[in-house]
């Protein structure tokens, strides 16, 4: 069933003559610019490296997932020589369960949480007097946001006293909270700690053609049902609107005209080894985070020696993730965990303000005056073991095993939380020239380390977490905080979004300071990380880019 | 607690199989067969007997529908279970003189651990203990626990891997 073992189509993957766009990568932010832009009549052409992944074999998939014998990245194929990189950095970033490449991108392997960004992680320079302010405010965003929102199909409710402002509801329902979350919801108001649902990219009702939610419980990696959102359906919908789709069509660089001005062509490669130029009049590179960066590496030329669109010296610095800061343990009751793989409740009372105490009915979180950044606190649905995961890897069977699964499983009960990561210039995504890929190109190397504002604000969303499980009776069994924290597989900061060409990569429209004709749709243009998922945010500027787009085209 | 014709369905979470429903018999499976003188159906249905938990009942039906319901859709597997049946069988013959389904339950719960399935990772390539973790010990399991039933066993009404909706997981234990 692997999608390289498939029969590869018999598709034409001969480039079109020159288009008006060519979109290169079908995540989000590709297949949302492509489909908009050829639903208002625009000739697209998207060049995806990855292949096209069969829905019929989700259920497959799922049971990848599942399985001891599969690890985290072959669910959607991550290995071989096509997705080399190392990490000569402080800390190992493991890259290939971070993202997934085909059509679809990594929203194919996503957990599907979506929310906006608050108006203060637009102004961190501001409001903290560290990183830098966003050259575009929340405002900017706003509409965008409500578009974003519809299309990925988000079911949420107005609930959340923190959230930035908003004039419509949520296109669906919020999925109601789960059992736990109301243990939780008692502990939080004797703490003083505000709860509220997640908006989530899953149907809590059928929409868009896509069934509701069913409860597999396997989201990330896998939702066999269609309810979790994937790009493929922007993809698809894009097709339909005329778009032209080419899967396993890796992009090796793009190049420019005489001038160095304009971006002429992108030069993808087939299987068959072929080369190919797809002219267009303008170009939008939405590969994600760490692609983008490589991509204008590795087109580099006598004009841009460092790189494309790297008049700056920054493509490729200022690399940010979100940190995971996390605690569970048990009960001394029933919880009713992994019925659901996905989160109905959270908080974001200590977003704008992490340092701030809170007052309950019964005791207190403490205030802390350290300089933090941004945090949210997350509630678990799926705390402890999965019997059916503990079965498989368990050394007996029959009679001997189920008690110890019975055991095992019930009374678990998590928090997590996020922690955004400030922009530095030594983080960085850089070429390595001593491996490369299939293609014989240098691979991504990743440097990437904390810096203490992370660590303290991690120490912090312990602390506020230590205190609730305390409140609720838990007996904490483990803590992910500063010294074992790990990424939230946000690529975000590597093409850096500003006014002045001396210090970011794109304009405050995403498009590139150097070329006129080329767009960087992606979390890549993110100036400071906030600490919410990134994917709603990309979708938003990815409409308003398309926009700008259909206006000058 | 008896396992139904609809926990193998569940667990097989409906790919094909409601259309071919009526068909998830042995003997389907069978006819293709040709590795081992002994029918597939009989040395799985009498391992699961010994890998299953015994407050499980009607495990032969289970078994049948689950295992030929999967082996229909994917001609690999089907040769691969076939294959590890035939395996288990000759080493029944060789250590107990007698085919697994004439052995006794703690004597096929011993030929799989004499095997060393216990700590073997399950490989369908892998070494012989390997192949009968991840065809047989591995992939009986994933049919139970996956199921309503197998799940309800352990205590979760909408197991992982389980498509049972999404009231289940808002509901108090009291219920
Ligand atoms: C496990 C996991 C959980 C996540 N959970 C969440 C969550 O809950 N909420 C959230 O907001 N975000 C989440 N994310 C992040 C989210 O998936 C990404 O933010 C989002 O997919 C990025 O969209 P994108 O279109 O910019 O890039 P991608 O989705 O990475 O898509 C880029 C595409 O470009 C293609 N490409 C790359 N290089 C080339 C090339 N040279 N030529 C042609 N094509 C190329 C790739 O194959 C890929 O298909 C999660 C990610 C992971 C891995
Ligand atoms: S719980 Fe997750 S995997 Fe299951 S149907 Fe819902 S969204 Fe899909």
């Amino acid at each position: 069933m692997s999608a390289d073992e498939t029969e590869e189509s018999e598709q034409d993957r001969t480039p079109s003559d020159r288009v008006d766009v060519c979109v290169v990568g079908a995540g989000p932010a590709g297949g949302l610019v492509a489909h908009r832009l050829a639903d208002r009549g625009h000739d697209v052409v998207v060049l995806e490296a990855g292949p096209r992944f069969d829905p019929a074999d989700r259920l497959e998939r799922m049971e990848r997932a599942i399985r001891p014998i599969h690890g985290d990245d072959e669910v959607w194929e991550m290995s071989g020589p096509r997705d080399e990189f190392t990490t000569p950095g402080e800390l190992f970033y493991p890259l290939n369960v971070a993202r997934v490449k085909g059509v679809g991108g990594s929203t194919l392997h996503w957990q599907g949480m979506v929310m906006r960004l608050h108006e203060s992680d637009f102004e961190r320079r501001s409001r903290d007097g560290v990183a830098d302010d966003w050259p575009i405010a929340y405002g900017d965003l706003r509409p965008y946001y409500a578009e974003a929102e519809s299309a990925l199909g988000v079911a949420g409710a107005s609930d959340n006293p923190f959230a930035p402002p908003r004039e419509e509801p949520h296109p669906l329902p919020a999925f109601e909270p789960s059992h736990s979350d109301s243990l939780f919801a008692e502990a939080c108001e004797r703490v003083g700690v505000t709860t509220h649902a997640v908006p989530n990219a899953r149907n809590s009702e059928p929409y868009d053609d896509r069934s509701a939610c069913v409860g597999y419980g396997t989201c990330k990696p896998v939702c066999p049902s269609g309810a979790k959102y994937t790009a493929e359906s922007h993809v698809e919908k894009a097709e339909e609107a005329g778009a032209r789709v080419l899967d396993r069509v890796p992009v090796q660089r793009l190049e420019h005209d005489s001038a160095g001005e304009r971006v002429e062509a992108a030069v993808y490669a087939t299987s068959d080894g072929e080369e190919h130029r797809q002219e267009a009049r303008a170009f939008a590179l939405a590969c994600g985070g760490v692609e983008n960066p490589r991509l204008l590496l590795l087109s580099e030329s006598e004009q841009y020696p460092d790189g494309l669109a790297n008049s700056s010296g920054l493509v490729g610095r200022h690399f940010m993730e979100h940190l995971f800061a996390g605690m569970g343990g048990t009960l001394e009751r029933r919880t009713r965990q992994n019925h659901v793989g996905f989160i109905t409740s959270e908080s974001h009372q200590f977003y704008d303000d992490p340092g701030a105490g809170a007052e309950g009915t019964e005791s207190s979180v403490p205030p802390s005056d350290d300089d933090l950044g941004p945090l949210k606190l997350e509630f678990l649905n799926y705390a402890g073991p999965s019997p059916v995961e503990t079965a498989l890897s368990a050394e007996t069977w029959g009679d001997d095993l189920l008690p110890q699964l019975r055991e095992g499983y019930g009374n678990h009960v998590a928090m997590g939380a996020l922690v955004g990561q400030l922009p530095r210039a030594e983080n960085r995504i850089t070429l390595d020239p001593e491996t490369t890929d299939d293609h014989g190109n240098p691979v991504p190397a990743i440097y990437w380390r904390i810096d203490d504002r992370t660590k303290r604000t991690l120490a912090r969303a312990n602390e506020i977490q230590r205190t609730i499980l305390e409140s609720l009776g838990v007996d904490i069994e483990w803590t992910v905080g500063p010294d074992n924290t790990g990424p939230a597989y946000h690529h975000m900061g590597t093409t850096r979004m500003g006014t002045d060409p001396e210090s970011s990569v794109v304009d405050p429209q995403l498009r590139t300071h150097d070329l006129s004709n080329l767009w960087i749709p992606s979390s890549s243009a993110f100036v400071t990380s906030g600490a919410m998922n990134p994917t709603l945010t990309i979708a938003a500027l990815a409409l308003r880019v398309a926009d700008d787009l259909d206006s000058r085209l | 607690m008896e396992l139904t014709r609809r926990d193998a369905l569940a667990a097989l979470t409906g790919t094909v199989v409601a259309g071919s429903a009526g068909a998830l018999t042995w003997d389907r499976l069978d006819e293709n067969g040709e590795s081992s003188e002994r029918p597939t159906g009989e040395t799985l249905t009498a391992l699961a007997e010994a890998v299953y938990p015994s407050a499980v009942e009607n495990v032969g039906e289970f078994v049948e529908t689950y295992v030929v319901g999967r082996a229909s859709e994917r001609p690999e597997y089907e040769r691969g279970v076939a294959e590890t049946a035939a395996l288990v069988e000759a080493y029944a013959v060789d250590w107990f003189d007698a085919p697994v389904p004439e052995l006794a339950r703690e004597e096929r719960d011993q030929l799989l651990r004499q095997l060393g399935t216990q700590t073997a990772d399950p490989d369908p390539d892998g070494t012989d203990a390997e192949r009968v973790r991840y065809y047989i010990v591995n992939e009986l399991q994933y049919a139970l626990y996956t199921s309503p039933t197998g799940g309800e066993l352990v205590g979760i009404d909408n197991p992982q891997g389980h498509g049972g909706g999404t009231e289940s997981y808002r509901r108090g234990p009291e219920r």
